[in-house]
């Protein structure tokens, strides 16, 4: 089933982009970085606009705009973004539009994502403020993000969990994986000393030779 | 200091300090009012969580927008948001300049390899976080001491709409929809049934 799945996938990447390799082209590649800054700060206006409930929503959004659509990161590579904003001061959202950014149009790149994550923000709350008093109370609000709520979360776990498909190649990562799930979700632990503590572990005891990993060909 | 500048420098520094996603901004936000009773009260801060957590984007730059819009209008909105954004940008670029330079290296992808699960392990609490708090509306997080409690929230229509959602998502044509469709029609969805 897994295979199948991996066939559909790979379908789609080729049929969007260059007949073959087997890595997709970053979109825009060549592009001068003034007009990959605007396609960026567009992307990330856009995630902005519909992140609902903190940066870890925005995950799918992310994946399919980043990943899929455009190819400027690889699922590994977002994973590693979320686990380094984790112990880094800020809010996640901003650190994975300036690291994504930066990545595809250096500087400007960094700054025009940056911006266009928290543009909507802005002028959002702006008009709130100003105008709504009550928004949160509104009734119509309220149901439309009891539903929003739940729509998210089904986009996050499968999201997470075809992201836990294809970055986790050996019984020591799922379990990593799952000792994090049950310290947060049930022990209330602090992420930031789980991200240390499995970074600290990593150090010693990942052998590279157990990972099979293939680094180094989606990531310029 | 005139306040406005004083106001961008506290918010500077809640970015520069406040570790773990937009939330850990809370406490920086509440010492703030501690300190200057005079910028915005308590109860300006439960309107403003209230306002961060039903409108999209970032929670920790809604609610900074909120108080910098509150203080001194939309110029204001805007000092706040770059000013909490301004440290992780710099630490950000840093980092990028570091990663470019190690990924290759043994030692980075020992700890990569360790840290990509942990951050599946996380994105999954965040998002039972939210499971929870979508079908027990009215149920807080403290860990499990509270599940107990929880069954008295319980909203069946919510979990309905969470397993036709799932199902949508895994059904071959209509899991390529974008997420943004999904979220559109969510909203629809929690209007017409009155969630």
């Amino acid at each position: 089933m897994d295979e199948t799945k991996a066939a559909v996938s790979e379908k789609e990447t080729v049929q969007a982009d260059a007949p073959q390799p087997s890595v997709p082209q970053p979109y825009g590649k060549d592009w001068p970085k003034w007009k990959l800054s605007l396609l960026l700060f567009w992307t990330f206006f856009k995630i902005g606009l519909f992140t609902f409930g903190g940066g870890y929503a925005m995950l799918p959004i992310l994946e399919r705009e980043i990943v899929d659509k455009y190819h400027w990161s690889s699922r590994d590579e977002l994973l590693d973004i979320y686990a380094l904003s984790q112990c880094t001061p800020g809010v996640i959202a901003v650190n994975t539009a300036t690291f994504i950014g930066n990545k595809v149009a250096k500087f400007p790149g960094a700054l025009c994502a940056t911006i266009g994550v928290v543009t909507p923000s802005i002028l959002i709350i702006s008009v709130i403020a100003a105008l709504f008093q009550h928004f949160a109370e509104n009734p119509y609000v309220m149901h439309a993000m009891a539903a929003v709520r739940v729509c998210v979360v089904a986009l996050i776990f499968t999201t997470v969990l075809r992201m836990a498909k294809k970055s986790l190649k050996n019984w020591l990562q799922y379990v990593i994986a799952a000792i994090a799930f049950l310290v947060v979700a049930l022990f209330g632990a602090n992420p930031v000393w789980v991200v240390l503590g499995a970074g600290l572990f990593g150090f010693f005891f990942m052998d590279p030779d157990k990972l099979n990993r293939h680094r180094g060909k989606g990531d310029n | 200091m005139p306040t406005f500048l004083l106001l961008c420098l506290n918010f500077f520094k809640a970015g520069l300090f406040a570790v773990g996603g937009g939330l850990a901004t809370l406490p920086f936000i509440t010492d703030m009012s501690n300190a200057h009773p005079d910028w915005f009260t308590h109860q300006d801060i439960a309107n403003m969580v209230a306002i961060s957590e039903s409108t999209p984007g970032p929670l920790g730059i809604n609610m900074a927008s909120y108080i910098g819009y509150k203080m001194f209008g939309f110029g204001g909105a805007v000092a706040t948001t770059f000013s909490l954004v301004l440290p992780s940008f710099i630490i950000i670029l840093i980092l990028s300049k570091l990663w470019k330079k190690y990924k290759e290296n043994r030692r980075v992808n020992m700890v990569f390899g360790a840290l990509r699960p942990a951050a599946v392990g996380l994105i999954f609490a965040a998002g039972f976080s939210v499971f929870m708090i979508a079908l027990f509306p009215g149920w807080s997080n403290a860990g499990l001491a509270s599940f107990a409690s929880a069954g008295q929230y319980f909203d069946w229509k919510c979990l309905v709409l969470l397993i036709a959602f799932i199902a949508a998502l895994e059904t071959p044509k209509l899991k390529n929809l974008h997420p943004i469709l999904y979220i559109l029609i969510a909203a629809a969805l929690g209007i017409v049934l009155k969630l």
